[in-house]
Protein backbone atom coordinates (compact mmCIF):
# COMPACT_ATOMS: atom_id res chain seq x y z
CA UNK A 1 0.00 0.00 0.00
CA UNK A 2 1.33 3.36 -0.79
CA UNK A 3 1.67 6.48 1.38
CA UNK A 4 -1.08 8.57 -0.42
CA UNK A 5 -3.29 5.19 0.13
CA UNK A 6 -2.98 4.96 3.15
CA UNK A 7 -4.10 8.71 3.98
CA UNK A 8 -6.91 8.14 1.82
CA UNK A 9 -7.71 5.13 4.14
CA UNK A 10 -7.35 7.33 7.40
CA UNK A 11 -8.98 10.61 5.90
CA UNK A 12 -11.85 7.86 5.81
CA UNK A 13 -11.25 7.01 9.53
CA UNK A 14 -10.80 10.37 11.21
CA UNK A 15 -13.32 12.15 9.26
CA UNK A 16 -16.33 11.30 11.86
CA UNK A 17 -13.91 12.62 14.52
CA UNK A 18 -12.56 15.82 13.11
CA UNK A 19 -13.79 19.38 14.29
CA UNK A 20 -11.78 21.68 11.83
CA UNK A 21 -13.44 20.91 8.06
CA UNK A 22 -10.82 23.31 6.09
CA UNK A 23 -8.16 21.03 7.60
CA UNK A 24 -9.24 18.27 7.35
CA UNK A 25 -10.00 19.42 3.72
CA UNK A 26 -6.14 20.67 3.03
CA UNK A 27 -5.21 17.15 4.90
CA UNK A 28 -1.46 16.63 4.83
CA UNK A 29 1.60 14.23 6.00
CA UNK A 30 1.99 16.96 8.52
CA UNK A 31 -1.58 17.50 9.75
CA UNK A 32 -1.83 16.81 13.89
CA UNK A 33 -4.82 15.21 15.03
CA UNK A 34 -5.41 17.92 18.07
CA UNK A 35 -4.27 20.83 16.97
CA UNK A 36 -5.32 20.68 13.42
CA UNK A 37 -8.24 18.67 13.15
CA UNK A 38 -9.26 19.98 16.81
CA UNK A 39 -10.21 16.04 17.41
CA UNK A 40 -11.46 15.82 20.80
CA UNK A 41 -8.30 14.03 23.00
CA UNK A 42 -10.73 11.37 24.19
CA UNK A 43 -11.86 10.54 20.91
CA UNK A 44 -8.14 9.47 20.06
CA UNK A 45 -8.45 6.14 21.30
CA UNK A 46 -11.77 5.65 18.77
CA UNK A 47 -9.25 6.50 16.10
CA UNK A 48 -7.05 3.67 16.83
CA UNK A 49 -9.34 1.51 16.94
CA UNK A 50 -11.22 2.09 14.11
CA UNK A 51 -7.39 1.91 12.36
CA UNK A 52 -7.18 -1.18 13.78
CA UNK A 53 -10.54 -2.30 13.03
CA UNK A 54 -9.68 -0.91 8.89
CA UNK A 55 -5.93 -2.38 8.63
CA UNK A 56 -6.55 -5.72 10.87
CA UNK A 57 -3.38 -5.11 13.15
CA UNK A 58 -3.21 -4.28 17.13
CA UNK A 59 -1.47 -1.31 18.01
CA UNK A 60 0.30 -1.17 21.17
CA UNK A 61 -0.40 1.28 24.32
CA UNK A 62 3.33 3.06 23.56
CA UNK A 63 2.13 3.60 19.68
CA UNK A 64 -1.15 4.58 20.51
CA UNK A 65 0.66 7.09 22.36
CA UNK A 66 2.45 8.21 19.72
CA UNK A 67 -0.39 8.69 17.21
CA UNK A 68 -1.20 12.27 17.52
CA UNK A 69 -0.16 12.82 13.74
CA UNK A 70 -0.82 11.70 9.83
CA UNK A 71 3.11 11.29 9.54
CA UNK A 72 3.44 9.43 13.29
CA UNK A 73 -0.02 7.40 12.23
CA UNK A 74 1.21 6.15 8.75
CA UNK A 75 4.87 5.39 10.35
CA UNK A 76 3.03 2.97 13.15
CA UNK A 77 0.29 1.51 10.48
CA UNK A 78 2.73 0.55 8.01
CA UNK A 79 5.71 -0.57 10.43
CA UNK A 80 2.86 -2.91 11.92
CA UNK A 81 1.61 -4.10 8.53
CA UNK A 82 5.20 -5.06 7.57
CA UNK A 83 5.90 -6.99 10.88
CA UNK B 1 -42.90 39.71 58.38
CA UNK B 2 -43.40 42.27 55.10
CA UNK B 3 -39.73 41.24 54.64
CA UNK B 4 -40.27 37.97 54.44
CA UNK B 5 -43.65 38.75 51.98
CA UNK B 6 -41.09 40.18 49.34
CA UNK B 7 -38.50 37.94 49.30
CA UNK B 8 -41.33 35.25 49.04
CA UNK B 9 -42.65 37.89 45.74
CA UNK B 10 -39.04 37.58 44.64
CA UNK B 11 -38.05 34.57 44.40
CA UNK B 12 -40.97 32.77 43.18
CA UNK B 13 -40.90 29.75 40.97
CA UNK B 14 -42.43 29.52 37.13
CA UNK B 15 -42.71 27.19 34.71
CA UNK B 16 -41.47 28.25 31.33
CA UNK B 17 -40.60 25.67 29.27
CA UNK B 18 -41.93 21.86 28.60
CA UNK B 19 -40.39 18.90 27.06
CA UNK B 20 -41.38 15.03 26.75
CA UNK B 21 -40.51 11.64 25.23
CA UNK B 22 -43.47 9.70 25.95
CA UNK B 23 -45.01 5.74 24.99
CA UNK B 24 -48.17 8.10 23.59
CA UNK B 25 -46.45 10.51 21.90
CA UNK B 26 -42.88 12.26 21.15
CA UNK B 27 -42.95 16.15 21.70
CA UNK B 28 -45.20 18.24 23.27
CA UNK B 29 -48.07 18.27 20.74
CA UNK B 30 -48.58 15.01 19.93
CA UNK B 31 -48.22 14.50 23.42
CA UNK B 32 -50.72 16.65 24.93
CA UNK B 33 -53.13 15.46 21.70
CA UNK B 34 -52.62 11.85 23.29
CA UNK B 35 -53.19 12.14 27.05
CA UNK B 36 -56.18 14.19 25.81
CA UNK B 37 -57.33 11.54 23.48
CA UNK B 38 -56.66 8.88 26.55
CA UNK B 39 -54.19 7.48 23.48
CA UNK B 40 -52.21 4.16 25.02
CA UNK B 41 -48.44 3.93 24.25
CA UNK B 42 -48.36 0.33 25.45
CA UNK B 43 -47.80 -2.34 22.67
CA UNK B 44 -46.44 -6.12 22.78
CA UNK B 45 -43.07 -6.69 22.91
CA UNK B 46 -41.87 -9.77 20.88
CA UNK B 47 -38.23 -9.60 22.16
CA UNK B 48 -39.76 -9.80 26.15
CA UNK B 49 -41.20 -13.00 24.89
CA UNK B 50 -38.44 -14.12 23.49
CA UNK B 51 -36.42 -14.33 26.88
CA UNK B 52 -38.71 -15.30 28.83
CA UNK B 53 -40.76 -12.46 30.56
CA UNK B 54 -43.91 -13.32 32.16
CA UNK B 55 -45.34 -9.50 31.25
CA UNK B 56 -44.61 -8.93 27.51
CA UNK B 57 -45.78 -5.82 27.20
CA UNK B 58 -44.01 -2.37 27.39
CA UNK B 59 -44.11 1.70 27.00
CA UNK B 60 -41.64 2.43 24.50
CA UNK B 61 -40.96 6.23 22.54
CA UNK B 62 -41.24 5.91 19.25
CA UNK B 63 -37.87 7.91 17.87
CA UNK B 64 -36.67 7.15 14.20
CA UNK B 65 -32.80 7.19 13.28
CA UNK B 66 -33.32 10.71 11.60
CA UNK B 67 -35.22 11.95 14.66
CA UNK B 68 -32.34 10.99 17.19
CA UNK B 69 -29.85 13.51 14.47
CA UNK B 70 -32.55 16.61 15.26
CA UNK B 71 -31.02 16.39 18.49
CA UNK B 72 -27.27 14.80 18.49
CA UNK B 73 -24.60 15.09 16.10
CA UNK B 74 -23.45 11.47 14.09
CA UNK B 75 -20.38 12.08 16.31
CA UNK B 76 -22.23 11.56 19.41
CA UNK B 77 -24.47 8.57 17.73
CA UNK B 78 -21.36 6.98 17.29
CA UNK B 79 -20.85 3.51 19.57
CA UNK B 80 -23.98 5.39 21.10
CA UNK B 81 -26.51 2.93 23.44
CA UNK B 82 -28.22 4.91 26.08
CA UNK B 83 -31.65 5.35 25.58
CA UNK B 84 -32.31 7.55 28.60
CA UNK B 85 -29.87 9.60 27.74
CA UNK B 86 -31.23 10.24 24.06
CA UNK B 87 -34.28 10.36 26.13
CA UNK B 88 -33.21 12.75 28.23
CA UNK B 89 -31.81 14.90 25.91
CA UNK B 90 -34.38 15.15 23.49
CA UNK B 91 -37.05 15.83 26.28
CA UNK B 92 -34.41 18.71 27.80
CA UNK B 93 -33.29 20.49 24.74
CA UNK B 94 -37.07 20.69 23.49
CA UNK B 95 -37.77 21.89 26.64
CA UNK B 96 -34.62 24.80 26.66
CA UNK B 97 -36.18 25.67 23.37
CA UNK B 98 -39.94 25.96 24.57
CA UNK B 99 -38.99 28.49 27.18
CA UNK B 100 -37.84 30.71 24.28
CA UNK B 101 -33.39 29.68 24.46
CA UNK B 102 -31.71 28.42 21.90
CA UNK B 103 -29.55 25.42 21.44
CA UNK B 104 -26.04 26.56 19.99
CA UNK B 105 -23.02 24.85 20.71
CA UNK B 106 -21.49 27.93 20.53
CA UNK B 107 -23.57 29.96 23.31
CA UNK B 108 -22.01 31.75 25.94
CA UNK B 109 -21.58 30.09 29.35
CA UNK B 110 -24.86 30.68 31.20
CA UNK B 111 -23.70 30.43 34.78
CA UNK B 112 -27.54 31.26 36.02
CA UNK B 113 -29.03 28.18 34.41
CA UNK B 114 -28.39 24.52 35.80
CA UNK B 115 -29.80 21.05 35.75
CA UNK B 116 -30.82 18.29 38.31
CA UNK B 117 -32.03 15.56 35.46
CA UNK B 118 -32.26 12.37 37.07
CA UNK B 119 -32.40 8.65 36.16
CA UNK B 120 -32.66 4.97 37.52
CA UNK B 121 -29.36 3.55 36.10
CA UNK B 122 -27.94 5.00 32.92
CA UNK B 123 -27.43 3.66 29.48
CA UNK B 124 -27.95 0.16 30.69
CA UNK B 125 -27.77 -1.73 26.86
CA UNK B 126 -24.47 0.23 26.85
CA UNK B 127 -23.53 -1.39 30.47
CA UNK B 128 -23.57 -4.82 29.12
CA UNK B 129 -22.34 -4.15 25.70
CA UNK B 130 -18.58 -3.06 28.22
CA UNK B 131 -19.52 -5.86 30.53
CA UNK B 132 -18.83 -8.60 27.59
CA UNK B 133 -15.84 -7.23 25.85
CA UNK B 134 -14.32 -7.16 29.63
CA UNK B 135 -15.36 -10.77 30.02
CA UNK B 136 -13.97 -11.09 26.51
CA UNK B 137 -10.77 -9.34 27.97
CA UNK B 138 -11.16 -6.73 25.19
CA UNK B 139 -11.52 -4.02 27.90
CA UNK B 140 -9.36 -1.61 25.59
CA UNK B 141 -11.91 -2.23 22.70
CA UNK B 142 -14.60 -0.56 24.64
CA UNK B 143 -13.98 2.73 23.08
CA UNK B 144 -14.54 6.45 24.53
CA UNK B 145 -18.02 7.10 25.24
CA UNK B 146 -18.42 3.89 27.52
CA UNK B 147 -18.02 5.90 30.63
CA UNK B 148 -19.85 8.92 29.77
CA UNK B 149 -22.90 6.80 28.85
CA UNK B 150 -23.55 4.59 31.75
CA UNK B 151 -22.16 6.94 34.62
CA UNK B 152 -24.88 7.68 36.64
CA UNK B 153 -24.69 11.29 35.76
CA UNK B 154 -24.34 10.61 32.24
CA UNK B 155 -27.40 12.51 31.22
CA UNK B 156 -26.94 15.54 33.00
CA UNK B 157 -23.60 15.78 31.39
CA UNK B 158 -24.68 15.41 27.99
CA UNK B 159 -27.35 18.09 28.37
CA UNK B 160 -25.05 20.36 30.17
CA UNK B 161 -22.77 20.27 27.61
CA UNK B 162 -25.49 20.95 24.52
CA UNK B 163 -26.78 23.46 26.35
CA UNK B 164 -23.94 25.58 28.21
CA UNK B 165 -25.26 25.64 32.00
CA UNK B 166 -22.95 27.18 34.24
CA UNK B 167 -24.91 26.55 37.25
CA UNK B 168 -25.44 22.97 39.10
CA UNK B 169 -25.35 20.52 36.83
CA UNK B 170 -26.39 17.22 38.41
CA UNK B 171 -27.98 13.76 38.45
CA UNK B 172 -30.66 13.00 41.50
CA UNK B 173 -31.88 9.37 41.93
CA UNK B 174 -34.83 7.95 43.94
CA UNK B 175 -36.16 5.13 42.08
CA UNK B 176 -39.47 6.50 40.99
CA UNK B 177 -39.65 9.61 42.96
CA UNK B 178 -36.65 10.51 40.73
CA UNK B 179 -38.47 13.27 38.61
CA UNK B 180 -40.69 14.83 41.08
CA UNK B 181 -37.63 15.23 43.69
CA UNK B 182 -35.66 16.70 40.43
CA UNK B 183 -38.38 19.10 40.07
CA UNK B 184 -38.41 19.61 43.44
CA UNK B 185 -34.69 20.27 44.52
CA UNK B 186 -34.62 22.31 41.05
CA UNK B 187 -37.15 24.59 42.77
CA UNK B 188 -35.90 24.99 46.17
CA UNK B 189 -32.25 26.01 43.88
CA UNK B 190 -34.45 28.86 42.74
CA UNK B 191 -36.16 29.95 45.58
CA UNK B 192 -33.24 30.67 48.04
CA UNK B 193 -31.62 32.18 45.04
CA UNK B 194 -28.90 30.14 43.95
CA UNK B 195 -29.72 29.75 40.24
CA UNK B 196 -32.56 31.86 37.89
CA UNK B 197 -33.42 28.72 36.01
CA UNK B 198 -33.25 25.16 36.42
CA UNK B 199 -33.48 22.67 33.78
CA UNK B 200 -35.50 19.27 35.81
CA UNK B 201 -36.39 16.42 34.50
CA UNK B 202 -35.65 12.37 34.64
CA UNK B 203 -34.98 10.11 32.16
CA UNK B 204 -35.39 6.35 32.10
CA UNK B 205 -33.91 3.66 29.57
CA UNK B 206 -36.09 1.53 27.08
CA UNK B 207 -34.54 -2.18 27.73
CA UNK B 208 -35.72 -5.19 29.36
CA UNK B 209 -32.60 -5.44 31.41
CA UNK B 210 -34.15 -2.27 33.73
CA UNK B 211 -37.36 -4.35 33.38
CA UNK B 212 -36.33 -7.63 34.21
CA UNK B 213 -35.59 -7.44 37.77
CA UNK B 214 -39.74 -5.92 38.42
CA UNK B 215 -41.06 -8.92 36.07
CA UNK B 216 -38.95 -11.64 39.00
CA UNK B 217 -40.46 -9.65 41.80
CA UNK B 218 -44.15 -10.41 40.20
CA UNK B 219 -45.40 -6.83 39.98
CA UNK B 220 -45.74 -6.52 36.23
CA UNK B 221 -48.95 -7.68 34.74
CA UNK B 222 -48.77 -11.06 32.93
CA UNK B 223 -52.40 -10.64 32.05
CA UNK B 224 -52.45 -8.48 28.84
CA UNK B 225 -49.36 -10.01 26.83
CA UNK B 226 -52.54 -9.84 24.14
CA UNK B 227 -54.35 -7.22 24.37
CA UNK B 228 -51.44 -4.73 25.18
CA UNK B 229 -53.49 -1.44 26.00
CA UNK B 230 -55.60 -2.69 28.19
CA UNK B 231 -52.93 -4.01 29.89
CA UNK B 232 -52.29 -0.99 32.31
CA UNK B 233 -54.92 -0.77 34.81
CA UNK B 234 -54.93 1.91 37.90
CA UNK B 235 -57.08 1.84 40.11
CA UNK B 236 -59.49 -0.91 38.15
CA UNK B 237 -60.49 -4.27 40.09
CA UNK B 238 -58.87 -6.12 37.42
CA UNK B 239 -55.63 -4.21 38.05
CA UNK B 240 -52.35 -6.95 38.19
CA UNK B 241 -49.56 -4.85 38.35
CA UNK B 242 -47.50 -2.19 36.22
CA UNK B 243 -46.91 -2.24 32.83
CA UNK B 244 -43.38 -0.74 32.58
CA UNK B 245 -42.66 1.99 30.38
CA UNK B 246 -39.51 4.52 29.46
CA UNK B 247 -38.94 7.74 27.85
CA UNK B 248 -38.19 11.01 29.99
CA UNK B 249 -39.94 14.58 30.66
CA UNK B 250 -38.39 17.81 31.05
CA UNK B 251 -39.39 21.40 32.46
CA UNK B 252 -37.80 24.60 33.01
CA UNK B 253 -38.01 26.80 36.30
CA UNK B 254 -37.15 30.00 36.24
CA UNK B 255 -37.49 32.63 39.08
CA UNK B 256 -40.49 34.77 37.85
CA UNK B 257 -38.61 37.79 37.75
CA UNK B 258 -36.71 36.12 35.28
CA UNK B 259 -39.45 35.12 33.45
CA UNK B 260 -40.98 38.56 33.22
CA UNK B 261 -38.13 40.07 32.40
CA UNK B 262 -37.99 37.64 29.46
CA UNK B 263 -41.74 38.19 28.86
CA UNK B 264 -41.70 34.16 28.73
CA UNK B 265 -45.06 32.00 28.79
CA UNK B 266 -45.65 30.82 31.50
CA UNK B 267 -47.48 27.08 31.96
CA UNK B 268 -48.07 27.64 35.69
CA UNK B 269 -46.35 28.45 39.09
CA UNK B 270 -44.60 25.94 41.34
CA UNK B 271 -46.14 26.93 44.74
CA UNK B 272 -44.03 24.69 46.47
CA UNK B 273 -43.81 20.73 47.60
CA UNK B 274 -42.18 18.37 50.09
CA UNK B 275 -40.05 15.45 49.95
CA UNK B 276 -39.67 12.69 52.86
CA UNK B 277 -39.37 9.22 53.49
CA UNK B 278 -41.13 6.90 55.81
CA UNK B 279 -37.60 5.59 56.94
CA UNK B 280 -39.27 2.12 56.37
CA UNK B 281 -40.60 1.98 59.58
CA UNK B 282 -44.50 1.67 60.77
CA UNK B 283 -44.97 -0.42 57.56
CA UNK B 284 -43.16 0.94 55.43
CA UNK B 285 -40.13 -1.53 53.85
CA UNK B 286 -37.77 -1.22 50.86
CA UNK B 287 -40.40 -1.92 48.48
CA UNK B 288 -43.44 -0.89 50.60
CA UNK B 289 -44.73 2.74 51.76
CA UNK B 290 -45.07 4.09 54.92
CA UNK B 291 -48.44 5.22 54.93
CA UNK B 292 -48.08 8.13 57.92
CA UNK B 293 -45.23 9.16 55.97
CA UNK B 294 -46.90 9.87 52.57
CA UNK B 295 -50.15 11.23 54.05
CA UNK B 296 -47.59 13.79 55.81
CA UNK B 297 -45.17 14.48 52.56
CA UNK B 298 -49.05 15.65 50.95
CA UNK B 299 -49.72 17.69 53.82
CA UNK B 300 -46.11 19.36 54.05
CA UNK B 301 -46.17 20.15 50.80
CA UNK B 302 -50.11 21.80 51.13
CA UNK B 303 -48.37 23.77 53.81
CA UNK B 304 -45.23 24.62 52.20
CA UNK B 305 -47.49 26.27 49.27
CA UNK B 306 -49.92 28.08 51.98
CA UNK B 307 -53.20 26.39 50.15
CA UNK B 308 -55.86 24.78 51.95
CA UNK B 309 -56.42 21.06 50.54
CA UNK B 310 -59.89 22.35 49.67
CA UNK B 311 -57.90 24.43 46.74
CA UNK B 312 -56.69 21.74 45.12
CA UNK B 313 -58.82 20.63 41.82
CA UNK B 314 -57.16 17.93 40.90
CA UNK B 315 -54.25 15.29 41.72
CA UNK B 316 -52.12 13.42 39.60
CA UNK B 317 -51.52 10.49 41.33
CA UNK B 318 -48.87 8.15 41.65
CA UNK B 319 -51.22 4.99 40.47
CA UNK B 320 -49.05 2.19 39.73
CA UNK B 321 -51.70 -0.63 38.80
CA UNK B 322 -50.48 -2.59 41.90
CA UNK B 323 -52.37 -3.93 44.54
CA UNK B 324 -51.01 -0.29 46.64
CA UNK B 325 -53.64 1.95 44.88
CA UNK B 326 -56.34 1.56 47.36
CA UNK B 327 -53.89 2.30 49.99
CA UNK B 328 -52.85 5.25 47.91
CA UNK B 329 -56.57 6.64 47.26
CA UNK B 330 -56.88 6.51 51.35
CA UNK B 331 -53.69 8.40 51.91
CA UNK B 332 -54.86 11.13 50.60
CA UNK B 333 -58.23 11.49 51.65
CA UNK B 334 -56.70 11.00 54.88
CA UNK B 335 -54.12 13.86 54.12
CA UNK B 336 -56.78 16.03 52.56
CA UNK B 337 -59.81 14.95 54.61
CA UNK B 338 -61.63 15.35 51.69
CA UNK B 339 -63.77 12.27 50.47
CA UNK B 340 -66.46 11.00 48.65
CA UNK B 341 -67.99 13.72 46.05
CA UNK B 342 -66.16 15.63 48.22
CA UNK B 343 -63.01 14.56 46.71
CA UNK B 344 -60.74 16.45 43.75
CA UNK B 345 -60.72 15.13 40.48
CA UNK B 346 -57.65 11.94 40.30
CA UNK B 347 -56.22 10.71 37.62
CA UNK B 348 -53.24 8.26 36.65
CA UNK B 349 -51.25 8.88 33.55
CA UNK B 350 -49.43 5.71 33.91
CA UNK B 351 -52.82 3.89 32.34
CA UNK B 352 -51.50 5.03 28.64
CA UNK B 353 -47.74 4.83 29.12
CA UNK B 354 -47.28 2.46 31.83
CA UNK B 355 -45.01 3.24 34.65
CA UNK B 356 -41.89 4.82 33.07
CA UNK B 357 -40.36 4.11 36.33
CA UNK B 358 -37.38 6.73 37.04
CA UNK B 359 -38.77 8.85 34.35
CA UNK B 360 -42.48 8.47 35.60
CA UNK B 361 -42.60 12.08 37.83
CA UNK B 362 -41.31 13.91 35.16
CA UNK B 363 -43.27 12.88 32.45
CA UNK B 364 -46.56 13.17 34.91
CA UNK B 365 -45.22 16.29 35.93
CA UNK B 366 -45.31 17.62 32.30
CA UNK B 367 -48.87 15.77 31.69
CA UNK B 368 -50.08 17.60 35.25
CA UNK B 369 -48.64 21.23 34.08
CA UNK B 370 -50.23 20.87 30.55
CA UNK B 371 -54.05 20.25 32.51
CA UNK B 372 -53.43 23.72 33.79
CA UNK B 373 -52.38 25.17 30.88
CA UNK B 374 -54.80 23.90 28.76
CA UNK B 375 -57.47 23.71 31.53
CA UNK B 376 -58.51 20.14 31.40
CA UNK B 377 -58.47 16.63 33.50
CA UNK B 378 -57.01 14.24 31.43
CA UNK B 379 -58.73 10.79 31.28
CA UNK B 380 -58.12 7.41 33.12
CA UNK B 381 -58.00 4.47 30.61
CA UNK B 382 -58.69 1.22 31.69
CA UNK B 383 -60.53 1.66 34.92
CA UNK B 384 -64.01 1.19 33.89
CA UNK B 385 -64.57 -1.78 36.72
CA UNK B 386 -63.19 0.66 39.55
CA UNK B 387 -62.06 -1.23 42.31
CA UNK B 388 -64.24 -1.35 45.25
CA UNK B 389 -62.22 -0.82 47.74
CA UNK B 390 -61.28 2.68 46.39
CA UNK B 391 -65.36 3.27 45.37
CA UNK B 392 -65.84 3.13 48.60
CA UNK B 393 -63.70 6.35 49.23
CA UNK B 394 -64.33 8.31 46.59
CA UNK B 395 -66.88 9.29 44.47
CA UNK B 396 -66.08 7.61 40.83
CA UNK B 397 -67.49 10.73 39.03
CA UNK B 398 -64.19 12.05 40.73
CA UNK B 399 -62.25 9.53 38.67
CA UNK B 400 -62.70 10.89 34.94
CA UNK B 401 -62.56 7.98 32.11
CA UNK B 402 -63.53 11.45 29.49
CA UNK B 403 -61.48 14.51 29.16
CA UNK B 404 -63.10 17.03 31.13
CA UNK B 405 -62.64 20.54 30.42
CA UNK B 406 -62.91 22.95 33.38
CA UNK B 407 -61.04 25.53 35.25
CA UNK B 408 -57.89 23.93 36.94
CA UNK B 409 -56.17 26.36 39.72
CA UNK B 410 -54.67 23.72 41.32
CA UNK B 411 -52.98 20.47 40.71
CA UNK B 412 -50.71 17.94 43.27
CA UNK B 413 -48.38 16.24 42.09
CA UNK B 414 -47.11 13.04 44.23
CA UNK B 415 -44.47 10.14 43.84
CA UNK B 416 -43.56 7.44 45.44
CA UNK B 417 -40.29 5.05 45.04
CA UNK B 418 -38.65 2.05 46.20
CA UNK B 419 -36.73 2.62 49.73
CA UNK B 420 -39.98 4.20 51.35
CA UNK B 421 -39.48 7.53 49.39
CA UNK B 422 -41.97 10.23 48.44
CA UNK B 423 -42.70 13.58 46.84
CA UNK B 424 -45.49 16.02 46.27
CA UNK B 425 -45.46 18.90 44.52
CA UNK B 426 -47.93 21.81 44.12
CA UNK B 427 -48.45 23.29 41.15
CA UNK B 428 -51.37 26.64 40.55
CA UNK B 429 -52.30 27.93 37.33
CA UNK B 430 -50.46 31.65 36.62
CA UNK B 431 -52.08 34.51 37.75
CA UNK B 432 -50.29 38.22 36.64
Amino acid sequence: MTKEELIIKLQVIVKPYIQDEEAFKNLTEETDFINDLKINSANLVDVVLDVEDEFNIEIDNDSMEKMLSVKAAIEIIEKKLSA
Amino acid sequence: MLLKKLIKLKNRVVITGLGVVAPNGVGLKAFTKAIKDGTSGITFHQELKDKGFSCCIGGIPEVTEEKKLEYLTPLQLRGFNSTSILYGCMAGMDAWKDAGFSVDENSSLDYDSGLIFGTGTSGIEKFRESIYKIDDQKVRRLGSTSVVQTMASGISAYLGGILGFGNQVTTNSSACTTGTEALLLGFERIKTGKAKRMLVGSSSDSSLYTWGGFDAMRVMSYKHNETPEKGSRPMSESASGFVPGSGAGALVLESLESALERNATIYAEVLGGNINSGGQRNGGTLTAPNAEAVQKCIVDALLDSEIAAIEIDAINGHLTATSKDALEIENWTKALQRKGTDFPYINSLKSMVGHCLAAAGAIESVASVLQIKEQFVFPNINCEDLHPEISELIDAQNIPTEIIEKDIRIVAKASFGFGDVNACVIFKKYIQ
